[in-house]
């Protein structure tokens, strides 16, 4: 037979052991202490990162939507100005492109008017040249002329140009008779 | 002593089967209850310290697991019933869960094999906890005599019902409800205990007998085994009811109607 420790004991199972109740009043308050002091809280961490890693990750899909939405808003504006820039822009060439024409053309009409001008001017000095030279060598052939068949050298140069203005004079004015009638 | 030893010698198993001789020395204090009592405490504190040290977001396979037995305390058994208030006392149901929890198993596992909670003065401790608590509560959240009052005289109640109302009210009080906590605990951990000692020891003297009870004796030993997993059912569920129990008596005493 087996030796049995305190087997006085044994009688009524419901009788406690002042030992066990020591140990086990001094087991569980170690274990509640170590699982309150290093586990709960550590759990608890856990569960709340994880809550806060939740919801942070919906917060943050949240504000690039809203960032997005603000961002298409910024380009649509950015669109309309620049469509509204390129309008103005376009619309300020022609003008300056009508005005540019206009300019040339005034300034053409201008360099057209001149050389005309120019060209009248040298049309009548030419003119006047040519009056002069005429008048001179008409003059000296009608004298020629006139001391051949007269016969008398006019020698006399004073006398030579008065009768060469007098002619002159008179084929004017018959000229200015004719043009008169 | 062995008063019912059967023909052949069979000793059944009785209470003095739980009073095991002392595992070394000659102290009341190194007995084999005690010690696995102290390594429970010892293989709870490591297991549940490395499962939360990291307390990382993305849990490990063991942070899962611990989570998995902390959070179906302090959810299921907390949160639920105790409600608003239920975080204070989540330290106190999970250590009480997990203490209970691994010392039932214990009556289980290979070498250890002895469940402690069928020593009485350990659930006898146990339940001094939570009647502890659920007193202070009441009597902090009410006041003394609020407190009182409302327990030995229950409102809306006929007057001529409190001669009978009243002295049930308060034993279930003071008296039966940490009576039945720890005596529920030890009666199962006990009976079951004493039941796999029947069928394991009985079928340990059925294989050394003659050539007919050796035929018999599989048979013991396999209802030695089905008795083993129902065991764990009800090693499972008890550490279930006391926390439950624990966690219904402090809201009870939190709500202010009782």
């Amino acid at each position: 037979m087996k030796t049995r420790f305190a087997a006085e004991a044994a009688a009524n199972p419901l009788i406690p052991h002042t030992a066990e109740l020591i140990v086990g009043f001094i087991a569980f308050t170690l274990l509640f202490l170590v699982l309150r002091k290093a586990v709960v809280p550590m759990f608890e961490k856990a569960f709340a990162a994880r809550t806060e890693a939740i919801q942070g990750g919906i917060e943050k899909a949240e504000r690039a939507q809203a960032e997005a939405a603000a961002a298409l808003q910024s380009y649509t504006v950015q669109l309309a100005d620049a469509r509204g820039e390129a309008t103005k822009i376009r619309e300020e060439a022609r003008v300056q492109g009508a005005a540019i024409i206009e300019d040339l053309r005034a300034r053409a009409q201008e360099e057209a008017a001149r050389i005309t001008a120019q060209a009248h001017a040298s049309i009548e000095a030419e003119r006047q040249a040519a009056i002069t030279s005429l008048r001179q060598e008409v003059g000296s052939l009608a004298t020629d002329l006139a001391s051949k068949i007269v016969g008398e050298a006019l020698e006399d140069q004073a006398r030579q140009s008065r009768v060469v203005d007098r002619f002159l004079e008179d084929l004017e004015s018959a000229g200015s008779k004719e043009k008169a009638k | 002593m062995r008063a019912f030893a059967f023909e052949g010698g069979f000793v059944p198993p009785s209470t003095a089967d739980f009073n095991l001789p002392p595992a070394f020395g000659n102290s009341e204090f190194t007995t084999k209850p005690i010690l696995l009592v102290f390594l429970s405490v010892i293989l709870i504190s490591v297991f549940f310290i490395a499962a939360s040290r990291k307390a990382a977001v993305v849990p490990s396979k063991l942070q899962f697991a611990g989570e998995l037995i902390y959070g179906f305390v302090r959810n299921d058994l907390g949160k639920e019933i105790i409600g608003a208030e239920f975080m204070r006392f989540v330290p106190l149901l999970f250590s009480l869960f997990t203490f209970i929890l691994t010392n039932n198993i214990f009556g289980i596992v290979p070498l250890l094999q002895f469940p402690a909670m069928s020593h009485v003065s350990f659930p006898y401790v146990l339940a001094a906890f939570p009647f502890i608590v659920f007193h202070w509560v009441g009597i902090k959240k009410q006041g003394l005599g609020h407190y009182l009052k409302g327990i030995a005289f229950m409102p809306g109640v006929p007057k001529a019902v409190y001669v009978l109302l009243t002295p049930i009210e308060i034993a279930t009080f003071f008296l039966v409800r940490p009576l039945t906590l720890s005596l529920r605990l030890f009666a199962n951990m006990f009976a079951g205990h004493l039941l796999l000692l029947v069928f394991i020891m009985g079928g340990d003297h059925l294989i050394k007998g003659v050539i007919g009870l050796k035929l018999v004796a599989p048979f013991s030993f396999t209802l030695g085994i089905v008795m083993t997993f129902f065991e764990f059912m009800v090693q499972c569920l008890q550490a279930y009811i006391f926390t439950l129990l624990s966690a219904l008596y402090i809201a009870g005493a939190l709500s202010d109607e009782h």
